[in-house]
């Protein structure tokens, strides 16, 4: 068995930091917009959307920090206008089994999960939130109102 | 007298190895209940709405004021210029270090979400005197590792007056404050005074220096350095006047409690209805805890056997156990007064003859509270080990400059 | 459609229209929303049209001190043996989908969550027995918001005292300091939950007088008030104790009402009457 010397060691451990740090820096974010579509479950209402609220590369990029926002302004101040809550990232995103009833979004292969998963990034969002839309109230109403509307079309301008 | 040398403490490896592998496995029986009861819930402990703080708390408050505590013993030594305490300072400012961080552990381990640490150190909100405290806590330590180098390293030794000084208002404000975390308490009938920041004060006083001792006989006694009669005959004494100032301001706490009629229910419970609470106050808190220590420390034989001397530190540490029990868990078990002059009969679930909240310990939330004082005592034998905190000898003629051979 | 609705605006809207940025900057992006919305309105015809005037209107500006949401409660209309307010309130808030993790029911019994507690009080000199509903009292100086050690534990510009459940870090110090017992931690993983009402182990939380309906323009009662009202005891009024033409408002000009622990001068949203 060889002896690995503590010198040898160090620089072996170095290298693996830094091919670490480079995956992270140069290859993910071509990687994420080559693949990133696919997460889109085909079941959900996202699927038949052509655009998410916002130009899909800024959702990816951008989505924990608009949650957030809406997050405080909703508990503190009360405001509960829809764009970017996330009772409405879910009534959109939700996949359905073949007989039409929803999966929870935070389950493995689910659009939260398997980016997610991808990703390495833990989310605690659903330690609190509903995985699936549940329940009655106006958020639903305005999921139901969402429904309605048509795919953006050019015609639609 | 002579010069004070410090030395590491020297115990055979083999036998420090092992209380230390015994403290780990302690620490990590505590850290595996902590993550069986973060994976479940808090329902697999006995705490619940009502008794909303439970085992851990009595733990990590009894800790945290021990701290304190045992810091008073190098302010004795710096602050008022008592010579024959300096060279127990060392010792003082690593078992305060390690008492604080114990109790801190367990804090924060009980919380429903540790895993948001950094929002409780990032975000705080300054009406809280709980909020306070996390600076208390945090500056505590800061500063007893500042007061350690003034009195071990030569360029600190112009410095250590004044952080010595400095180090004795902020363990007092410390003390203060966590006995203002209940004092403040204006809800309920057993807190809502001032008296309890001092009664703090006096129990953080009582349970430090017992638990000091005690660690100072043991490490003494293991490494087979001289303990002189002098020097346990001081400590002893302070003690015992530890412990009577603290039963003063029991009975001082008590007297205010029981001059409104507005407390008459509480007290009632504490003193003489209250079951299992009433036990812990007079035989756990009271006799066991304070007269009977009391009575040890003073004999005229057993205060000169050692032997008797520990029996008595240990009954106080465990009189504040009890204390802890009784002034935390008691005070939540007894229903809030929110109705004066009427009797509750039904409160949600609970109904009349049964409104005395339940309360039983769990056995995870008991190891959390014994890994927090693993952890105390395992910062301090990793401290005597590797540093220079525990004097050669303390032997008579090595403290006492006035020593005369008999 | 949501979208739509903000091109009627709330009277809300009016006040202060760009008072929260991200929110409210993308203004075009509404406007496209809401030509897509009219035209299928156009196109979709009588169906369509239906559910626009239904349209829910989520509140788009911050919530201000104009109102101060606060109950009364009569306890002489409150009757034995009624929980119609509990079993709203649990109903309301997915409370009903809590599972006791536990076989001990007594454990059990003080470690669910209680948003609602329906008290029995007996006085101890006539023998009257008096019946009442305790939630949180919404105070005007809440203990509880003073003791959070991270802000948690806040009270909204409209007196409704909450927790925000995301910088809640689970103390329970705020517990400790109600002195109306009021607040329920989560003690157990929480499997089903509603979406108005996320709700997690290891938080605390308690009473919003239905949070979630106060920033809808529609709604005007909490879950409790409405079961009350229609099991025929009417024994609580919701409403706004700053508008002197509220119905809350004239109800407590007429009736005497206290606050329960009157002497901590907390000045509480909820009062009482014939107690």
């Amino acid at each position: 068995m060889a002896v690995t010397t503590p010198h040898f060691k160090f620089t072996g451990i170095a290298v693996c930091i830094l091919a670490f740090f480079s995956q992270i820096l140069f290859s993910q974010p071509t990687l994420a917009a080559d693949r990133i579509g696919e997460y889109v479950v085909p079941s959900s209402r996202a699927a038949q959307v052509k655009q998410c609220v916002e130009p899909a590369d800024h959702m990816r990029r951008y989505h924990m920090e608009l949650i957030q926002h809406q997050r405080d302004a909703t508990v503190r101040h009360g405001i509960r206008s829809t764009k970017y809550s996330l009772s409405n990232c879910i009534s959109c995103h939700t996949g359905h089994t073949a007989a039409g009833a929803p999966i929870a979004i935070n389950a493995t292969g689910q659009f939260c999960n398997a980016c997610h998963a991808a990703a390495a990034v833990t989310l605690n969002c659903f330690d609190c939130h509903a995985t699936i839309p549940s329940g009655e109230g106006w958020n639903h109403e305005v999921a139901q109102q969402l429904l309605l509307l048509p795919p953006v079309s050019e015609g639609a301008e | 007298m002579k010069r004070i040398v410090y030395r590491e403490w020297r115990i055979p490896p083999s036998r420090y190895w092992s209380l230390l592998a015994l403290l780990a496995a302690v620490i990590g029986i505590a850290g595996l209940s902590t993550l069986y009861v973060e994976h479940h819930g808090h329902w697999v402990t006995g705490m619940n709405n009502s008794v909303v703080w439970g085992m851990p708390h009595v733990f990590a408050v009894f800790l945290i004021i021990a701290a304190s505590g045992a810091l008073n013993i190098a302010s004795i030594g710096t602050v008022f210029g008592r010579t024959v305490y300096k060279p127990l300072g060392r010792l003082s400012g690593l078992l305060a270090a390690g008492l604080l961080v114990g109790g801190l552990l367990i804090l924060v381990l009980d919380l429903g979400r540790p895993d948001r640490l950094i929002v409780a150190m990032t975000t705080y909100n300054f009406s809280s005197i709980f909020a306070w405290n996390i600076f208390l806590y945090t500056g505590f330590l800061a500063v007893v590792i500042a007061y350690l180098w003034s009195m071990a390293d030569r360029k600190g030794w112009p410095y250590n007056y004044s952080i010595g000084s400095f180090a004795m208002v902020w363990r007092l404000a410390l003390t203060t404050g966590t006995g203002s975390i209940f004092g403040f308490l204006v809800g309920r009938d057993a807190y809502d005074t001032a008296i309890l920041a001092l009664l703090f004060v006096a129990m953080s006083l009582a349970y430090g220096l017992a638990i000091y001792l005690l660690v100072l006989m043991f490490s003494f006694n293991e490494d087979q350095r001289p303990l002189g009669e002098v020097m346990l005959k001081r400590l002893k004494n302070l003690l015992a006047l530890f412990i009577m100032v603290m039963l003063y301001v029991v009975l001082v706490y008590h007297l205010t409690k029981l001059y409104g009629a507005k407390y008459n229910d509480i007290e009632h419970f504490i003193l003489l209805g209250g079951g299992v609470y009433t036990l812990m106050f007079w035989f756990g808190w009271i006799i066991i805890g304070s007269i009977a220590p009391l009575v040890l420390l003073y004999h005229p034989d057993y205060s000169q056997d050692r032997n008797w001397i520990a029996t008595a530190c240990g009954l106080t540490i465990a009189g504040g156990f009890a204390a802890m029990y009784v002034v935390i868990i008691g005070s939540q078990a007894f229903p809030i007064n929110m109705f004066p002059g009427k009797t509750i009969v039904a409160f949600g679930a609970m109904t009349e003859g049964n409104l005395i909240a339940s309360y039983l310990p769990s056995l995870p939330e008991l190891l959390l509270g014994i890994g927090g004082v693993a952890v105390a005592l395992f910062i301090t034998a990793v401290g005597v080990r590797v540093l220079q905190f525990l004097p050669e000898s303390l032997a008579d003629n090595v403290i006492d400059p006035h020593y005369k051979a008999s | 459609m949501t979208y739509a609705s903000h091109s009627h605006s709330s009277p809300d809207a009016i006040d202060t229209p760009d008072s929260i940025d991200a929110v409210d900057t993308d203004r075009r992006q509404f406007l496209h929303y809401a030509a897509a919305g009219v035209a299928t309105v156009a196109l979709g015809g009588g169906a369509v049209l239906t559910t626009l005037t239904a349209t829910a209107e989520p509140r788009t500006t911050p919530v201000t001190s104009t109102h101060r949401w606060g109950m009364l409660i009569d306890t002489t209309k409150c009757a034995a043996g009624c929980d119609a307010c509990v079993t709203a309130c649990e109903r309301e808030n997915g409370l009903n989908l809590q599972q006791s993790p536990t076989d001990d029911a007594a454990d059990w019994a003080d470690q669910q969550s209680a948003w609602i507690r329906k008290v029995t009080l007996r006085d101890n000199l006539t023998g009257q027995v008096t019946q009442l509903p305790l939630m949180c009292q919404h105070c005007a100086e809440p203990p509880c918001v003073d003791v959070c050690p991270t802000g948690a534990s806040f009270k909204r510009a409209d007196g409704i005292v909450m927790v925000d459940r995301h910088t809640c870090i689970g103390c329970r110090y705020c517990m400790m300091a109600c002195p109306y017992q009021a607040r329920s931690f989560v003690h157990q993983p929480v499997a089903q939950k509603l979406t108005q009402v996320p709700r997690g182990k290891g938080c605390v939380e308690s009473c919003n007088l239905c949070v979630s309906r106060r920033d809808d323009d529609r709604q005007t009662s909490t879950a409790c008030a409405d079961a009350c009202a229609a099991s025929g005891q009417g024994a609580i009024v919701f409403g706004d104790l700053n508008d002197p033409n509220s119905p809350l408002h004239q109800a407590l000009a007429q009736v005497n009402s206290r606050q329960i622990r009157q002497e901590l001068n907390l000045n509480t949203g909820v009062r009482y009457a014939g107690l």
